[in-house]
């Protein structure tokens, strides 16, 4: 395999900018963003540079390596870090710094009263790094260096304003969510070693069909757990809503474009893994068609605007991970649909925090409405992002959706048709949630309260990178899909074996057309119901439907009564144990000894008697074992 | 003589300097002893670089005559396994002094008595990990008493004579058990072999079933109290409340390995088959401690409760990977003990820093001390993060090789202990938010952040946290040899992945 010596310094630069940032401190506050700013875009640069390499040199000598140093050396058990730019990591590595360079740019206006925004920026930097190592690692132990490295840099962000207590329960949240799933991501290792021999992408990947169906299976469901970890996927989702106590440009990259599409990375990447393993794909399946269903449905009762685009990212990595569940043709799909999904819903996320900067920060669209007329810009790419993500032709959304509907449609026998059919239902509701977002937010009646200070439009740092992500939004779908452009890229990868669809049991067209069906049905539902006058306080009188989904589908109040509550019993539990009956007994035979010692009293002070007693009971157990050796 | 007996004699001689300078001297007390343990850890520094890494047996060996009459000797050496150990020793010494360097003032006694009792703490700790020799290692195990006894009796805080007679009273019924089962031992030899305390030698007796298991019983008893492993720890949150910060660290960092490190040299060296008809219950207790340890320490609400409860949950891995005799356990578990004792020494020193400035141990008092002291607030969050194993730092290493050698002997063991993972999120963090996540309150506000001293102390333990996560191999290397020595001579082997056979 070719090596290339630049994929250090693509993960090195952020991780020294950071390390810089947070060590110099408050003397480099004045220009700590630049320096931030500037290493995002250096690896950026790298990228596009050994993305050009990669796409002049043939097909099959595409991926390089870079071996670093001899990692952990024990017995059987080596693993080297090493780093690995193929097709499939390209794509992320582009998307991390390049939608990463333009969130820092953003952030730079964003955070500029922020006190703290050179810490922010070494965060960033943090960030970064750890995501390009999760893409970049060549074994599954790497990636888990890069996995709870996205998971640290996403919990000193969601909790960067962690003066307020909330904010710093959400972002520790988020971290032990992400360690439910890490367990999973550790068996997963563990299996595979076990079976194996071996935990680097390739070594598993050549032996991955000896191995027993059972232990497949095991290693796909772990790494599934990990997936929903790290993905918000059902039933580990409940932190992500809570991430958006985050600044908003971290929620654009981090809680939408990069870190929460790690799992489908992962399932993508362990590829030679699902395909053998049926159970674990079907378990896939379920799992994104639950969550695509669910995010979608909470979408709907949001009156928070980055709370509905969080439940819409859920829902749309539903999309994703059904996707990979999908097999060998199924997981081009789900990274199109990833990386058009990193464009117009960081571009959205990025809007949303215009609209926030513009509104004096506040985020409950019913105190919005009409900002269209004063925030043209904004206006503008958001509704692009909107477009792309309803998937209205030809915007990105469309082409990445449709797909997956498509094969989801076409995969064999009934579980085609079911989740096929979710996805179509999902659409239609992706459709209804949005446009009220659209509608609460920029058209309608003006809801806000303070007349004399109207929204104003983003700064030029602000609007630049949102102008760029909509252009993204527009014509990244068209582009991915012109001769099949990812799909041919992607297919050494992902679908080494060149599996095709053979039976369709719908035309493209036909699904087509039913997928724009459903959207127009959504939107036209959302004109009806919010295009009208929308009250500014959210009303009571609502379905049930509504308040389960106002309140996540109660999984909060689910998580508590089955995970924290019967939790802090044990915690209480053991330590009265501890206290009453352990340290109980030790208190006991201490103050037994001490009685026993009484009579010795006389005769010493202090704690000699407790010495001699000791004694006492040594040569007993002496005099006891010598006998017992010389019986 | 042996480069060990030299790093020993140094630590005498320099406790005996300190003797005939005036007790007033106190500075001057603090920086000669803080010379002598610099000078002592550098000797350590070059005694592990060129220890034979090719070898697994003994190296730098000495044996003297000590008591012919019983075959007593005085003899000592190193593997890499109890080299690895003396390194991480004579490393925490002068940290500590440094990190502590006022802590001795407000003693029972002076200052100059804490650094002799430091000093000569010290010569036991190397003696203890270099002795090749049963008695000579029971005599330095017993000794190390001494010296702690007093430093938390005469230096600590709150119970510190309760805390202090507890931890000996605990420790001398473990010493005693053993000193029976040291007996046993010497008697059987003396029948087999004629009168030895020569540990190589007594390897090789032949010991029935059940004496050995007696016997096993009584090292690994005397060892799970040392360690400490559930049901015999609550000793340690006790002293560790109690204690001084440095004797905390010593106590936790280095003493408590003895008796992982004594399971390994001891147990298993001596009585294989009794090891091999324990395990499974030695793994269960090893389990108890991971989950057991974690769930208390979550609800500890004292800050040092919180890491002697954490650690106990740390020693139940350590104890799991030696007893799930792969080379994988066993390598990690040595590289545990030595990580443990930086992570765990980071968290008690920040803590003891936090504590004597805020005036309480209490999690609940602290708050918001991100804003106020932001270096001491990251330093606290990063031995955190290394102590829950953070991918990167250096215990992730260590805990995932424990786990990873468990699994592919006794997969159940080490998917429960696993779930010691999540725990750890839940231990380091909850108190993470309380002290230093949430608004500074009122009594925190004017809270100094740490000195040049306090930083210098604490940076080159941060550095070896990160240095050893992303870079194992200097210690593995070292390690490795001796680790997979105890493993075939246990008749043990690595299970074969199953795609290879």
């Amino acid at each position: 395999m070719n090596t290339s010596n630049n994929l250090l310094y693509l993960i090195l630069i952020p991780l020294l900018s950071s390390a810089i940032l947070l060590l110099l401190g408050r003397k480099i506050d004045r220009y700590g963003h630049l320096i931030g700013t500037l290493a995002s875009a250096c690896s950026f640069v790298i990228a596009v540079v050994e993305f050009f390499a990669m796409k002049s040199r043939d097909v099959t000598q595409r991926a390089v390596t870079q071996k670093l140093f001899e990692w952990i050396s024990v017995g059987d058990f080596k693993v080297d870090a090493t780093l690995l730019l193929d097709q499939l990591s390209i794509c992320f590595v582009l998307l991390i710094t390049g939608v990463g360079t333009l969130i820092h740019i953003y952030s730079i206006a964003y955070m500029s009263h922020d006190r703290d925004r050179r810490r922010f920026f070494a965060y960033l930097n943090l960030f970064i790094a750890a995501m390009l190592l999760l893409v970049l690692g060549d074994s599954y132990l790497n990636l888990y260096v890069g996995w709870e490295g996205v998971g640290l840099a996403s919990y000193l962000l969601i909790g960067f304003w962690n003066q307020k207590p909330e904010y710093a329960t959400a972002a520790k949240k988020a971290f032990v969510a992400n360690r439910i799933g890490d367990f999973g991501l550790s068996i997963a290792v563990m299996l595979m070693f076990a079976n194996f021999g071996t935990v680097t992408f390739s070594g598993v990947a050549n032996h991955a069909e000896s191995a027993s169906r059972s232990a497949l299976t095991a290693i796909g469901l772990m790494l599934l757990l990990a997936a929903c970890g790290k993905s918000a996927q059902f039933p580990l989702q409940s932190w992500l809503g809570d991430a958006m106590a985050g600044p908003t440009p971290v929620s654009a990259l981090i809680h939408a474009a990069t870190m929460v599409t790690a799992g489908v990375y992962l399932i993508a990447r362990s590829n030679f893994i699902f395909d053998v393993a049926p159970t674990a794909q079907m378990m896939v399946m379920i799992i994104g068609a639950i969550t695509l269903l669910f995010g979608a449905i909470v979408g709907m009762a949001k009156d928070d605007i980055k709370k509905a685009l969080a439940a819409s990212t859920m829902s749309q990595i539903g999309y994703m991970i059904l996707a990979t569940g999908l097999g060998p043709v199924g997981y081009a799909f789900a990274i199109m649909h990833l990386l058009t999904h990193g464009f117009f819903k960081a571009g959205m996320f990025l809007g949303a925090g215009s609209v926030m900067h513009g509104m004096h920060d506040e985020v409950n669209m019913r105190k919005y409405g009409g900002i269209g007329k004063f925030m043209p810009l904004t206006f503008v790419t958001f509704g692009l992002g909107y477009l792309a993500i309803i998937g209205v032709p030809p915007f990105a959304g469309f082409y990445s959706k449709d797909k997956i509907i498509e094969t989801a449609l076409n995969h064999e026998g009934s579980a085609g048709l079911i989740f096929g059919s979710l996805a179509l239902i999902g659409a239609a509701i992706t459709a209804f949630y949005m446009s009220r977002v659209m509608l609460m937010t920029f058209f309608g009646n003006e809801r806000w309260t303070n007349r004399a200070d109207e929204p104003h439009e983003a700064p030029f740092l602000m609007a630049a990178p949102m102008v760029v992500l909509a252009l993204g939004s527009i014509c990244t779908g068209f582009l991915f899909t012109r001769g099949e452009s990812l799909v041919n890229w992607l297919r050494p990868v992902v679908n080494p074996a060149g599996e095709q669809h053979l039976v369709e049991h719908y035309s493209a067209t036909s699904i087509s057309i039913a997928a724009i069906t459903a959207v127009l049905i959504g939107v036209a539902f959302a004109a009806i119901k919010y295009l009208k006058q929308v009250p500014n306080i959210a009303p009571d009188n609502v379905s049930v439907f509504t308040k389960f989904a106002r309140k996540d589908l109660l999984q909060d109040e689910f998580n508590n009564a089955v995970l924290v509550k019967p939790g802090q019993s044990l915690v209480k539990t053991l330590l009265n144990f501890d206290y009453i009956v352990i340290d109980g007994l030790v208190r006991l035979v201490g103050a037994l000894s001490l009685d026993a010692g009484q009579t010795l009293r006389k005769l010493q002070t202090g704690y000699v008697r407790s010495y001699a007693l000791l004694m006492i009971l040594g040569v007993t157990a002496l005099i006891f074992t010598i006998w017992l050796v010389t019986l | 003589m042996s480069i060990l007996t030299v790093m020993m004699l140094i630590c005498v001689i320099g406790a005996g300097m300190l003797f005939f300078i005036p007790t007033a001297k106190t500075v001057l007390v603090k920086q000669i002893s803080l010379a002598i343990s610099i000078l002592v850890a550098l000797i350590g520094i070059y005694l592990v670089g060129s220890l034979d890494k090719t070898q697994s047996g003994m190296q730098f060996v000495e044996i003297r005559n000590w008591i012919p009459t019983f075959g007593i000797n005085y003899s000592v050496g190193v593997d890499g396994i109890s080299a690895v150990l003396i390194l991480m020793s004579v490393l925490l010494v002068p940290i500590v002094l440094l990190a502590t360097w006022n802590e001795s003032e407000n003693g029972r006694w002076s200052v100059r008595t804490f650094q002799i009792l430091v000093l000569i703490l010290e010569v036991f700790m190397i003696g203890v990990f270099a002795a090749t020799d049963l008695f000579l290692f029971y005599v330095f195990f017993e000794a190390m008493l001494i010296p702690v006894y007093f430093l938390i009796a005469g230096y600590g805080s709150g119970e510190r004579a309760a805390a202090a007679v507890k931890f000996l009273l605990y420790s001398l019924f473990g010493g005693l058990l053993m000193l029976a089962a040291i007996i046993g031992t010497y008697v059987i030899a003396g029948n087999q072999i004629g009168k030895t305390f020569d540990i190589e030698k007594l390897s090789t007796l032949q010991i029935d079933q059940t004496t050995q298991n007696l016997l096993f019983l009584g090292f690994f008893l005397a060892f799970a109290i040392k360690a400490p492993l559930w049901p015999f720890h609550t000793w340690l949150p006790d002293a560790a409340r109690s204690a001084t910060t440095g004797t905390s660290v010593l106590l936790v960092g280095v003493l408590d390995k003895v008796g992982t490190y004594g399971m390994i040299k001891f147990c298993l060296k001596l009585f294989p088959e009794a090891s091999r008809y324990f395990t499974p219950w030695i793994i269960g207790l090893a389990l108890v401690s991971i989950i057991y340890g974690a769930i208390v320490a979550i609800g500890q609400k004292d800050i040092r409760g919180l890491i002697a409860f954490t650690s106990i949950s740390h020693f139940g891995f350590i104890t799991m990977g030696i007893f799930a005799m792969t080379t994988q356990g066993m390598s990690g578990a040595n590289l545990y003990m030595f990580n443990h004792a930086f992570s765990t020494a980071a968290l008690f020193l920040i803590a003891g820093w936090m504590i004597a400035r805020r005036k309480s141990a209490n999690i609940a008092d602290f708050g918001g001390l991100q804003r106020v002291t932001p270096v001491m607030a990251w330093s606290f969050f990063i031995a955190g993060l290394s102590s829950l194993a953070l991918p990167g730092l250096a215990s992730f290493v260590s805990e995932f090789l424990v786990l990873v050698g468990t699994f592919t002997r006794y997969p159940v063991a080490a998917v429960i202990g696993t779930i010691g993972i999540i725990l750890a999120a839940l231990y380091i963090l909850i108190p993470v938010q309380r002290a230093l996540h949430g608004q500074t309150l009122k009594s925190n506000e004017n809270l100094s952040d740490l000195d040049i001293r306090e930083r210098v102390a604490i940076a080159p333990v941060i550095l070896l946290i990160i240095l050893l996560g992303l870079f194992p191999k200097p210690i593995l290397d070292l390690i490795n040899p001796a680790a997979k020595t105890v493993i075939t001579s246990n008749g043990f082997s690595d299970p074969v992945s199953k795609v290879k056979k």
